[in-house]
């Protein structure tokens, strides 16, 4: 695989950040592609998201397994209990009561989801990674930070566009 | 057509008018970084005596709750029919003081109210430790602390399954869901200000919040994953902490005691929960302000608008109690009719009053805006709202014991002891004591979302302003 770099360049304000994105999407350099940008920012800016083209989240999904298995498994758990333990039966009273055994398996419902959305959104943040990209403490702050992965001849590239749309700041590693 | 154009001009004159801003919009996102990461360094004096007053109170609970173990129950006054005494009472009123803080977060977060950013994150951590106290009195009361493991469901060689067709099981299960999504939410929404604490720390404090800031780099994927995860776990959390009380409140209703056999319980639970957690947020929000200097964060508007929320909840727990007391007088259950007349006329008449004048009448303050204004005023009402809702949860506990259906069982006139009394005050020392220091170790106001706000108001002030009519040359 072709070694790649990386680039970082600071911005003020999101509108210099949203109206740079345009020009790179417009931009034609050979190595470099929009799927590896990636906007930083100190806050959540959806229309400068969408500058970055469509980035589906599928979160949900994890979250509607989640509570599928917590109150199936939940479910099944309770009642395999109640049907075990034949010495807690009493006559005219059924083995496995199915409304009271709701009530625990609306509870183990939500906590399998939240398990499960909590679970994928870490993995898909990628926290298992030991190795970091490039950052900038000042995105904690107030800069938006625009990181670019691109094949090294695209830098030089890539660094023009950024120096002609008044970046404060630009970094490079790789 | 002349009136329908001065109409227009009057309309949009008012929409220009100022007015009360939750929060300064010209505040810098350096600045509001500043404020917040110094109340993890140095706050005012009144802290720490905070801190090691509550501290105090703790130790002197953990005295009681010491000798109440070595001597046994007996020792705190609990027998037949008083079995319950003060524990389960508080144990009601810690979670009651939890749903707020969570709850409203969530809700607010849905409708996107934006004055809850920045107190949210307190009000969060206020559900916390309130559920960890609540937790502590079900061992303070259980007596044999060393047997606790029995109601835990595990299979066992002594085959003893805990009766799952219990509430007291389910209220187990619904508190520890509740409990664990709490602490998984309050974490969550602090990810990004971990992040931030990390980039400012030095040390071993860098360490410990690049552990916690979970790799947080404020990507553009990271924020999007971020948003979508929040607001699944608000909409989860919002049935689950209703679920929560609702379930309490049926250990209650579905048991024959006079007084508690009735329908309307767990909403009247539920609406009392909202009440007190309205009520302990503007406290704490009056502690923070002064001892972290966030007059900047916490501001009159939003105590205003909190102030308002609690006045409303207010007027749905009068009405839910009013129909309690309703359904019962017109009820067809005589001895539930005399415990609620004994509760208006006996031992514990004083303290029935003192729960419905302070729960139902006081709350009217809150409708005056010269003294919802009034800091040190909402400071006292607030303290006597909360007063007014643990009275509330006394009030359903110990008159049904003390006027059940046999009348030799009646015990007029008890009064917990120093034992009881001393464990009450050691769990508000412990919830001080935790929600002081969680403040002094994480950010108690949502540094990112108040960026989030004051951009979002700069931005729509400034359009507001283009579209102001020029003036008349």
């Amino acid at each position: 695989m072709k070694k790649r770099s990386h680039i970082l360049a600071l911005f003020g304000d999101f509108h210099e950040a949203t109206i740079t994105l345009a020009a790179l999407r417009e931009s034609s350099i050979p190595g470099f592609s929009m799927r590896d940008v990636t906007l930083k920012s100190p806050i959540d800016h959806p229309e400068c998201s969408e500058a970055l083209g469509p980035r589906p989240v599928y979160i949900q999904v994890f979250s509607l397994l989640g509570a599928l298995l917590g109150s199936g498994l939940g479910f099944l758990g309770i009642a395999s209990a109640q049907a075990n333990f034949l010495r807690q039966a009493r006559g005219g009273f059924p083995i496995v009561p199915i409304p009271p055994d709701m009530v625990i398996t609306y509870e183990l419902f939500i906590l399998g989801s939240v398990f499960f959305t909590i679970t994928a959104c870490f993995i898909i943040w990628r926290i298992h990674r030991v190795k970091t990209d490039l950052y900038d403490v000042q995105i904690s702050l107030d800069k938006i930070g625009i990181l670019v992965e691109a094949e090294p001849e695209a830098i030089r590239r890539l660094r023009e566009i950024f120096t002609a749309h008044h970046a404060l700041e630009i970094s490079e590693s790789g | 057509m002349i009136d329908v154009q001065e109409e227009r001009d009057v309309t949009i004159e008012r929409r220009f008018e100022p007015k009360a801003q939750d929060i300064d919009d010209e505040i810098s996102w350096a600045q509001i970084n500043v404020d917040v990461l110094r109340s993890l360094e140095r706050p005012r004096l009144l802290y720490w005596v905070i801190f090691f007053g509550s501290l105090a109170l703790f130790m002197y609970g953990v005295y009681c709750e010491v000798y109440q173990y070595n001597t046994g129950l007996g020792t705190a006054d609990l027998q037949n029919p008083q079995v319950w005494g003060l524990y389960i009472a508080t144990f009601i009123f810690w979670i009651g003081m939890s749903h707020s803080g969570t709850l409203l977060s969530a809700i607010l977060l849905i409708m996107h109210a934006d004055w809850r950013k920045p107190i949210y994150r307190f009000a969060e951590a206020m559900t916390t430790f309130s559920l960890m106290t609540a937790g502590l009195f079900v061992l303070v009361h259980l007596g044999r602390l060393w047997q606790f493991y029995y109601v835990v469901a595990y299979p066992s060689e002594r085959w003893t399954w805990p009766n799952f067709s219990s509430p007291l099981v389910w209220d187990c299960t619904a508190i520890g869901s509740y409990l664990t999504t709490s602490v998984i939410f309050l974490f969550f929404g602090m990810i990004p200000d971990l992040a931030i604490c990390r980039d400012n720390a030095s040390g071993y404090r860098r360490t410990f919040y690049r552990l916690l800031s979970m790799g947080w780099r404020g990507t553009d994927r990271q924020w999007s994953n971020f948003r979508v995860t929040y607001l699944t776990l608000a909409c989860l959390l919002i049935p689950l902490a209703v679920s929560v009380h609702s379930i309490v409140a049926t250990d209650f209703a579905v048991s024959q005691q006079p007084g508690w056999h009735t329908t309307s319980f767990p909403p009247y639970f539920v609406a009392g929960a909202l009440y007190s957690g309205c009520a302990a947020i503007i406290t704490l929000f009056i502690v923070l302000r002064y001892t972290f200097r966030f007059e900047h964060y916490m501001t009159i508007p939003i105590l205003e608008k909190l102030c308002k929320l609690t006045f409303a909840i207010s007027m749905v727990w009068t009405y839910l109690n009013l129909i309690e007391y309703a359904s019962v007088w017109y009820g067809t259950d005589p001895v539930a009719k005399q415990a609620l007349i004994y509760r208006a006329t006996g031992t514990y008449a004083g303290w029935w009053w003192a729960m419905n004048l302070l729960g139902s009448v006081l709350p009217f303050t809150l409708t005056w805006k010269r003294l919802r204004t009034n800091i040190p005023i909402m400071l006292v009402v607030s303290l006597l709202l909360n007063f007014g809702m643990w009275t509330e949860r006394f009030m359903i506990v110990t008159p049904t014991f003390a006027h059940g259906y046999y009348p030799w069982t009646w015990t007029e006139g008890w009064w917990p002891n120093w034992v009881q009394v001393g464990i009450i005050l050691g769990s508000f020392g412990w919830f001080t004591m935790l929600f002081m220091l969680f403040c002094k170790i994480f950010p108690s106001v949502s540094m990112y979302e108040v960026k989030e706000m004051v951009y979002h108001r700069r931005k729509a002030r400034k359009t507001l302003n283009s579209l102001r009519p020029s003036p008349d040359p």
